[in-house]
């Protein structure tokens, strides 16, 4: 790939940006020109510095090093509001829209000027505001009601509201941190249109990604980075891409950039038959998910995979009796446990790594014995009665634990803060093993780990399964869900529209399945025998 | 098969991986290497240090900043410290009349303390007082009974008033969502109204000869005095029981890690199968339990007989006590003792300097303000250290001398 | 009994009803800029010793009511300080302001006046009666039981209403106290707009306690705000957090207290001391039916460090 090519008046450049946490080296010299008019991709894994180089740009984090240049001119922004007056807007992968407010109220919100006394006296003009929202929403095809409440909108009207937001500001380059993560293929296609006219009318996009066929699809040239460092470039303007031939090398030599591997194969696996463990029928909670149907076998990891808010949390809440079922049954090893409460359920063999470790998982002023022991307070080894914990017990087990899942800390009786976030998730890991769980669910266990972690994770689930339990496997990540998952399940709208053995895994065919392409084919996966088909692989 | 499966599922006990326990097992029997010992003992005399120099520093600064005040008033400092001292602990009475202070301030230091720790901002535990001491003064006025069973009726009636006093306010907060400050804090009004009532002339409990008061509770009923000459009583001894006892409660049993768990982390709790209802509802009966008995224990050792105004402010006094000791019910015997030590030394300093009793409740305050600015404080403070820090690597690594 | 039911009673529950209103505008100010506010009685408080304070210093009523806000200013600003610029616990801090105001504001009496519990009498605002409205049919004797500064009163309720719903600086405010994330986005300075709600919560519980002290009264006594700040509070919650319906709350427990007055003077049977719970009473009876799951704007109670 080619060195970074120098453009006159680039929309964007960065010179020799370096930045470093601590021991972390976030951005090693990185140069990056943005030529005006074009969709800029940027490419690279989670972690390898595309946010933190994007951060810089706009002022909320100092770079210890390097030049920021727009149209030409040095720049050093302080806030992103500072870089929107210049012109440069930043569409956040966090929305950063107030839900309890009208789009137009979040449009104009903070823009008004004049003195303090006008802005304190005169009335605000929502109206004129909206018409010219609309306009500005009709002229670029966002489709977007500029007086409905942020509340109300979809996830994918809501990224539109989002860049609206920018343009209304007076953008005329735009970046675009991961976009379609949240989104629908459908919605995604729709954003994309949203982005080529903004393209033809002259706007300058950076668009942040680790999706390939995103920026395949939409891109003029692409950045590659790796462990903060550039690690190529290459032109798609003007290339065929429509040809496999052509494509596939490219994409094959972006991959490779950005993984600094070939995708790693998928690795051999006994087929394990045991009896039904997890028995799912006609769950429904009356709102957001369900009825479905799902069984799990022991030796069995199936994978629930869907675009984010299909059901996915639901459906882990209901499991873990942390939401009301309206109907249907939960057999955990043939007990029907969809009246127990939560602590039960824990008694009885279930185990759940949470999909948010913050919100749900740890509690963080509290020490790593502390949070060793949560869910273990009943009965022995650490409770003869309920007027005793041990705190001895607590501790050896605490240790064990840090031994054992090669938790880094000095101490046991340290809060859990101090811990980074994957020794904390290494803990919490090792916490729910610890209970011998016949179910484990795991809610994207390994979301913003480090390679070390992951694998070491992954091991763990592999090991549960290997045991003869059963594994279900919330995943956002279908290369994880590829590595480990023995069959997966596709969730839409709360229901399951397709189910799949892992030798016959078919990414385009998922795709079909999350976007709705293809409506609710229902496949009972207990008619299906696992054994047979994993045998065919 | 790793997991042995239980013969009944959900029997209340958690399960527990066979190799965990053997692994933890072997560790329990393998001798420690004495390092690990003495690493423990300094990393705890560490933690003590920093937290005692927090206590040390939070309490000078509110009293550093109560000073321009007590100068206001006109009063010469040297003659208002030696007050103080007179009053807090000049003489074997001043001694025992701070101790006889310190008994209500722990007991609902630790009220406050309990409430804090579930996450749960009982500010109403002046109420829970008021009902305690009220329900406690009524039974040893109108209750027929040996002594002692009436003094152990009379405590359980105050814990059981003050708890009752908590119930509401537990209730909304556990089943509707309402914010519990603003319902405690009207339980206190109702409280001071209707002790006023009790006690009125038309109340049903006035005494016969006292206005604003119940009959007085028969004398062999009441606390007994633990130190002769002056007026300490037993209830010292209740208060430093009590103190051991919810330390155990918060620390070594289930529903104690439950309490803490849910202030922490609600979600966590949540998740982990606490039930977020019956512990915010146990957590804040336990807590006006302890305000009623902090009353009762007042009725019975000090005055002998419930009146409209015995409460002085206990309850928000109380506030400081627990925040200074940082919510740990062994420091709060320390944070109480000095409140006693205010209380008593103002007796003094309004008598000889003039200055107003008030100024303990100001102090109070202060030491509140300067507990909740803690963590800006501590994280500036962790900021200038890891910029000397970086300074001195950077002058090491540059050859460059500071 | 048709005597209990008048014109009077009327008039007496809008009067008592402002100095709940007063700190309510205060407290939804603060809130709805994303502080929790439960120190308005500590504010009221300040401000109720405040005016009668300086205008017993300077023979002035109306430099009372300056002094009286200046004194919520600097109460408001002393919690801005603890809870917005220094991010500590807004509810611990503002706790402190309260046990602050009512230990201050009792240990500075006998500074000044050298006298324990009540100050001496200070001169007043003076509240003639409005001209020429006596006159109006049918509002008209209702009307004349108002003077200027009532109708001040009740035009800081509408005034509070359109700068918050209806004007640039209301918008700015609502989105700090529904995402700061959010709002620093978008160029609003959170810290700021937070600091000077805050302060201005102090300015109106300031107003609240002085109009106990020297417009209806002329003294102060230690506590003499007798809850109303935490009344003030619940109206808030009640209300949820928005500016009419809260208004009307407080306009009930002006209700509540000028009935526990009527019947002290009505009658002699009823228990008074009872009759004076009647607003808390009915405070805990409002939470506990109908407001359902209050929850107040997104990001109230969380501190804004920009990332």
């Amino acid at each position: 790939m080619s060195a970074p090519s120098v453009h006159k008046a680039a929309a964007i450049r960065l010179t020799g940006i370096d930045k470093r946490f601590g021991a972390v080296h976030a951005n090693r010299a990185i140069d990056l020109s943005v030529a005006p008019g074009s969709i800029h991709g940027l490419l690279g894994e989670n972690g390898a510095g595309k946010s933190t180089l994007m951060k810089i740009l706009f002022g909320m984090i100092h770079a210890d090093e390097g030049r920021v240049e727009i149209d030409g001119t040095p720049v050093a922004f302080r806030s992103s509001a500072e870089a929107l007056s210049a012109g440069i807007g930043m569409v956040q992968q966090h929305f950063s829209l107030i839900p309890a407010f009208s789009v137009v109220e979040n449009l104009i919100m903070g823009r008004a000027r004049g003195s303090v006394l006008s802005r304190l006296t005169r009335k605000l003009d929502l109206k004129a505001a909206a018409e010219r929202a609309q306009e500005l929403s009709d002229r670029f095809g966002f489709g977007i009601d500029p007086l409905a409440k942020v509340a109300t909108l979809s996830v994918g009207a809501r990224q539109k509201v989002e860049i609206l937001k920018a343009l209304w500001g007076g953008a005329r380059t735009l970046v675009l941190d991961e976009p379609t993560a949240a989104l629908s293929p459908p919605e995604a296609d729709e954003l994309y249109a949203v982005l080529h006219r903004l393209r033809s009318e002259g706007t300058t996009i950076v668009l942040i990604s680790h999706k390939m066929p995103e920026i395949m699809h939409l891109c003029d040239r692409v950045t590659v980075l790796r462990d903060g460092a550039v690690v190529g470039e290459a032109e798609l303007a003007g290339q065929a891409l429509d040809e496999p031939a052509v494509r596939q090398p490219i994409e094959a030599a972006l991959v490779n950039m950005m993984i600094g591997r070939d995708k790693p194969e998928l690795p051999e696996r006994a087929p394990l038959e045991g009896p039904v463990i997890l028995d799912i029928r006609g769950l429904t909670d009356g709102t957001r998910l369900g009825p479905i149907d799902l069984k799990v076998h022991g030796g069995e990891i199936v994978a629930v995979v869907g675009v984010e808010g299909n059901g996915q949390s639901e459906l882990v809440e209901l499991l873990m009796g942390l939401r009301k079922a309206r109907d249907g049954m939960i057999g955990i090893d043939n007990h029907n446990v969809v009246d127990w409460p939560t602590q039960r359920r824990l008694d009885a063999g279930l185990a759940h790594i949470s999909e948010d470790r913050h919100a749900t998982g740890v509690a963080d002023t509290m020490s790593l014995i502390d949070n060793a022991s949560i869910g273990f307070v009943d009965g022995a080894p650490f409770s003869g009665s309920p007027l005793s914990l041990s705190q001895k017990q607590r501790r050896i087990f605490t240790e064990v634990l840090i031994e054992q899942h090669k938790v880094r800390t000095p101490s046991p009786d340290l809060p859990m803060a101090s811990l980074s976030g994957g020794n904390q998730q290494k803990l919490v890991v090792g916490r729910e093993l610890a209970r011998a769980p016949r179910l484990m669910i795991a809610a994207q266990p390994t979301r913003g780990l480090d390679i070390g972690s992951t694998v070491a994770v992954q091991d763990a689930l592999l090991r549960l399964r290997a045991e003869g339990n059963a594994v279900l496997l919330l995943s956002l990540d279908l290369n994880e869900v590829f590595a480990i998952a023995d069959r997966l399940v596709v969730l839409r709208k709360g229901r399951i529209v397709g189910t799949m053995q892992s030798a016959d895994f078919d990414i385009d065919q998922i795709g079909r399945w999350m976007s709705g392409a293809v409506e609710h084919v229902a496949t009972k996966p207990e008619e299906t025998d696992p054994q047979t088909l994993e045998a065919a692989s | 098969m790793r997991a042995k499966r239980p013969d009944l599922p959900g029997t209340g006990t958690a399960r527990l991986a066979p190799d965990m326990a053997e692994a933890m097992e072997a560790r329990s029997h393998a001798p420690r290497a004495p390092g690990a010992y003495l690493a423990l003992t300094r990393d705890r005399a560490r933690t003590f240090g920093g937290r005692a120099l927090i206590f040390v520093l939070t309490l000078g600064a509110a009293m550093l900043c109560a000073l321009p005040f007590i100068l206001l008033s006109g009063a010469n400092l040297a003659v208002t410290a030696e007050a103080f001292f007179n009053g807090a602990l000049g003489s074997k009475f001043a001694v025992a009349e701070t101790l006889v202070q310190m008994i209500p301030l722990l007991i609902a230091g630790l009220a406050v303390a309990i409430s804090f720790h579930g996450g749960l901002f009982n500010i109403g535990v002046e109420g829970q007082l008021i009902f305690g001491g009220l329900v406690a003064g009524v039974i040893g006025a109108e209750v027929n009974a040996p002594p002692l069973v009436l003094t152990a009726l009379c405590l359980l009636g105050g814990i059981a008033g003050g708890a009752f006093a908590a119930l509401i306010p537990a209730l909304l907060k556990a089943y509707r969502g309402v914010h519990e400050v603003v319902t405690t804090i009207m339980i206190n009004f109702i409280a001071i109204s209707v002790a006023l009532y009790a006690v009125s002339p038309a109340g049903p409990f006035v005494s016969a000869t006292q206005p604003s008061a119940t009959e007085k509770i028969p004398r062999e009923a009441r606390l007994s005095m633990i130190w002769d000459g002056t007026r300490l009583h037993f209830g010292l001894i209740i208060a430093l029981l009590t103190v051991i006892g919810i330390w155990w409660l918060l620390y070594r049993t289930p529903l104690g890690f439950r309490i803490r768990l849910l202030g922490a982390n609600p979600g966590a709790a949540r998740a982990s199968g606490v039930s977020v209802p019956r512990i915010t509802i146990a957590t804040l009966l336990i807590s006006g339990g302890l305000g009623g008995l902090a009353g009762a224990v007042q009725v019975l050792g000090v005055y002998g007989r419930f009146f409209d105004a015995f409460s002085a402010g206990y309850g928000y006094d109380a506030i400081a006590v627990a925040l200074l000791a940082a919510l740990s019910p062994i420091a709060m015997i320390i944070s109480a003792f000095f409140f006693a030590m205010l209380d008593s030394g103002a007796v003094q300093m309004q008598a000889v300097a003039g200055i107003s009793r008030e100024m303990v409740g100001v102090v109070s305050g202060l030491v509140v303000a300067f507990v909740a600015i803690q963590p800006a404080i501590l994280h500036l403070w962790a900021r200038l250290r890891q910029k000397t820090a970086q300074r001195r690597d950077r002058n090491i690594t540059s050859g460059d001398p500071a | 009994m048709s005597d209990f039911i008048t014109l009077s009673l009327f008039a007496s529950m809008l009067h008592l009803s402002i100095p709940v209103i007063l700190p309510m505008l205060g407290g939804l100010l603060c809130e709805r800029s994303g502080v929790v506010n439960i120190g308005l009685e500590g504010m009221m408080l300040g401000g109720a010793f405040g005016g009668v304070a300086f205008s017993y210093l300077t023979g002035n009523p109306w430099l009372g009511l300056a002094g009286a806000m200046s004194t919520g200013a600097l109460a408001g600003g002393l919690l801005a300080v603890m809870s917005v610029s220094l991010r500590g616990d807004q509810v611990i801090g503002s706790t402190a302001i309260n046990l602050i105001g009512a230990g201050l504001t009792a240990a500075l009496v006998p500074i000044i006046w050298g006298i324990d519990g009540t100050t001496p009498s200070v001169p007043k605002v003076p509240t003639p009666p409005l001209p020429l409205v006596g006159d109006l049919p049918l509002i008209g004797p209702l009307l004349a039981e108002f003077s200027l500064i009532d109708i001040i009163a009740f035009g800081l309720v509408f005034l509070v209403w359109w700068v918050l719903m209806r004007t640039d600086m209301g918008l700015r405010l609502r989105a700090c106290g529904e995402s700061a994330v959010a709002a620093d986005a978008a160029g609003i300075d959170v810290t700021r707009v937070r600091f000077i709600a805050v302060t201005l919560s102090g300015v109106l519980a300031a107003l609240g306690g002085a109009y106990l002290s020297i417009v209806t009264l002329d003294l102060f006594q230690a506590s003499m705000t007798q809850g109303r700040g935490f009344l003030a509070l619940a109206a808030m919650v009640f209300g949820k957090w928005r500016v009419g319906p809260a208004f009307l709350v407080c306009l009930g427990f002006g209700l509540a207290d000028a009935v526990a007055l009527r019947a002290q003077i009505f009658t002699d049977d009823l228990p008074h001391d009872l009759l004076f719970a009647l607003p808390y009473v009915l405070a805990l009876v409002a939470l506990a039916t109908f407001v359902g799951r209050a929850s107040g704007p997104a990001d109230v109670g969380k501190p804004f460090r920009r990332a």
